[in-house]
């Protein structure tokens, strides 16, 4: 399977990022946090890499213990819970120095930048069933790095300080997507959805149009932000809030599903859980306010959104 | 009802500022125990979802293209081109992006990602607009900027994405009401989620006008009396 190799390949590389963070702090002689941080970065490099091994060359019996993997997780918890993962100096750029570039290199610096989204669509377009979208959006890096040395004229060594820089500015943000993924499943396997998809049954009267269809929509937000995810909500509020009070009460099948997943993405915007949206742009976009930076702008549309979806349904799907 | 210990964990972690990794989990473990699960087995099912969403976290490969582009100047030469459009405004080069983003979405391209877009291009170029028109904007409102430039990649891509007859969400929905015993097509749910797809193109651009509108209020005077300023 060409495809499952290159995608784990994508994930080595994302190890390989994590790696040279290792490198960079058990070098570091002021490092604040040296071998915690190191630990840390070391760990995540390791689930990257080698939790799954043996699929890039199709083996997919040589990998590394799930159990195992979970106490590495409680590891890393620990590590951020005590705030032993920091981060010290960065060899960055000088402000002079990139205001002299963007005039001598010019233009010529979007073709990199746009190769990205451009390869990886053109990639996505032909090969999808043969490569999947990921393994596009890797062949796009990959292209788009070349053409950055070559425009930039920028070295190796300044190509990975840049990489780790970015991912240690994220810092150990970036498993709370992971981790919270994770979570939903714990909660799946204990059954939380069914326990809430019951208490908002016993509370709306069954018959009743418009109380049906708002008990399905705000049913999906809330049961997303509490997920960070519609796609999960969406399976359990379906089955347990829209068959019984929407579709049994004669909803068009396609309009009402259609809507009531967009209004799971109204909860989406509205919840820190969604850290992948919501929580790690956060951090790339450097906002000082780490839980709500976004959330505060997109609650107002997101109660709009969720308003429209509630008439939508009522009027459209009825 | 024990078992949403859990989301009360987490909520109330969230409202005391607790470390979110570690209440995370901290809540996964709990509610796995009150559940009747072992400590292994709960390790497992946290091991084996963390390595099969490790594709969240891809965005890690493209970081070290990201970062040289930035070292040699790519904001700085976003924010100079947008710089010279004199009538580019923080709420409407916003807004013009949520509608490309938005009708990226619906096509299936993957156009877009804070990564990949907003960080090395839009910002930069948003916070271009707002240096050129606004001079000495305070650290308060560039924090705002942040926000609104990270939050206009999401209406875009969460509600335009359904418009694509083979986007995940839509495969979802097909699966699902098959379960339940109702068909339906992919293409016709795709359909159906048209007009959302338009609703937030304008309500988006709404919010952003607004806020062009908050700032030209609070830095009119500076403005008018800079450019008289120069005059003189």
């Amino acid at each position: 399977m060409l495809k499952n190799s290159l995608t784990e390949l994508l994930y080595v590389l994302c190890g390989l990022v994590c790696f040279y963070s290792v490198f960079v702090t058990l070098k570091d002689k002021s490092h604040p946090a040296k071998y915690t941080t190191a630990l840390f970065w070391g760990i995540l490099g390791f689930t990257f890499t080698f939790s799954r091994i043996g699929l890039l060359w199709g083996n997919e019996k040589i990998m590394i213990n799930d159990t195992f993997i979970g106490y590495l997780i409680l590891v890393m918890a620990l590590l951020s819970a005590f705030k032993l993962v920091k981060f010290n100096k960065f060899n960055e750029s000088t402000n002079e120095f990139k205001e002299k570039m963007a005039q001598s290199i010019g233009n010529k610096i979007f073709i990199p930048a746009l190769s990205l989204a451009i390869v990886a669509f053109l990639v996505a377009q032909f090969w999808t069933k043969q490569l999947g979208s990921l393994v596009a959006l890797g062949i796009s890096t990959v292209i788009a790095l070349i053409l950055a040395i070559i425009i930039t004229k920028g070295k190796g060594c300044e190509v990975a300080e840049d990489g780790r820089r970015l991912l240690e500015l994220v810092g150990p943000l970036s498993i709370l997507p992971q981790l919270l993924a994770a979570l939903g499943s714990v909660f799946a396997a204990a059954g939380v959805g069914n326990v809430i998809a019951n208490g908002i049954k016993t509370v709306i009267p069954q018959g009743n149009i418009l109380l049906g269809v708002i008990a399905y929509c705000i049913g999906m937000a809330l049961f997303t932000m509490i997920m960070g995810n519609a796609f999960a909500a969406f399976a359990v509020i379906t089955a347990g809030i829209g068959v019984p009070f929407v579709f049994s009460q004669g909803a068009n099948p396609v309009i009402a599903s259609a809507l009531a997943l967009t209004a799971g993405y109204c909860g989406t915007l509205m919840t820190p859980m969604a850290a992948n949206f919501n929580i790690v742009p956060t951090a790339i976009l450097e906002i000082d306010d780490k839980k709500y930076g976004l959330i505060k702008y997109q609650l107002p549309i997101a109660l709009i959104m969720l308003l429209i979806h509630i008439i939508l349904m009522y009027v459209w799907a009825f | 009802m024990i078992k949403l210990i859990g989301i009360l964990i987490i909520v109330i972690g969230f409202i005391l500022k607790l470390d979110t990794i570690a209440v995370v989990v901290f809540a996964g473990i709990i509610t796995g125990l009150v559940s009747g699960m072992s400590f292994n087995e709960i390790m497992t099912t946290l091991g084996k979802a963390f390595v099969t969403n490790r594709y969240m976290s891809i965005f890690i490969i493209s970081l070290p293209v990201i970062g040289l582009l930035e070292r040699y100047g790519l904001r700085e030469r976003a924010a100079y081109l947008i710089g010279k459009i004199k009538s580019a405004t923080v709420g409407r080069l916003t807004s013009l992006y949520l509608i490309i983003r938005t009708l990226a979405a619906m096509f299936g391209l993957r156009i877009g990602g804070h990564v990949q877009f907003i960080r090395p291009l839009i910002l930069p170029m948003a916070q271009g607009a707002a240096d050129n028109r606004y001079k000495d904007m305070d650290e308060r409102d560039r924090q705002r900027i942040k926000g609104l430039e990270g939050a206009v990649e999401n209406y875009g891509n969460f509600f335009g994405q359904n418009f694509f007859v083979a986007s995940g969400g839509v495969l979802l929905i097909v699966g699902v009401m098959k379960e339940q015993g109702y068909v339906v097509e992919a293409v016709d749910i795709a359909k159906a989620s048209l007009p959302i797809a338009l609703i937030i193109m304008v309500i988006g651009t709404l919010q952003f006008l607004y806020y062009d509108k908050k700032f030209d209020k609070k830095y009119n005077t500076i403005k008018a009396q800079s450019s008289l300023n120069k005059k003189a």
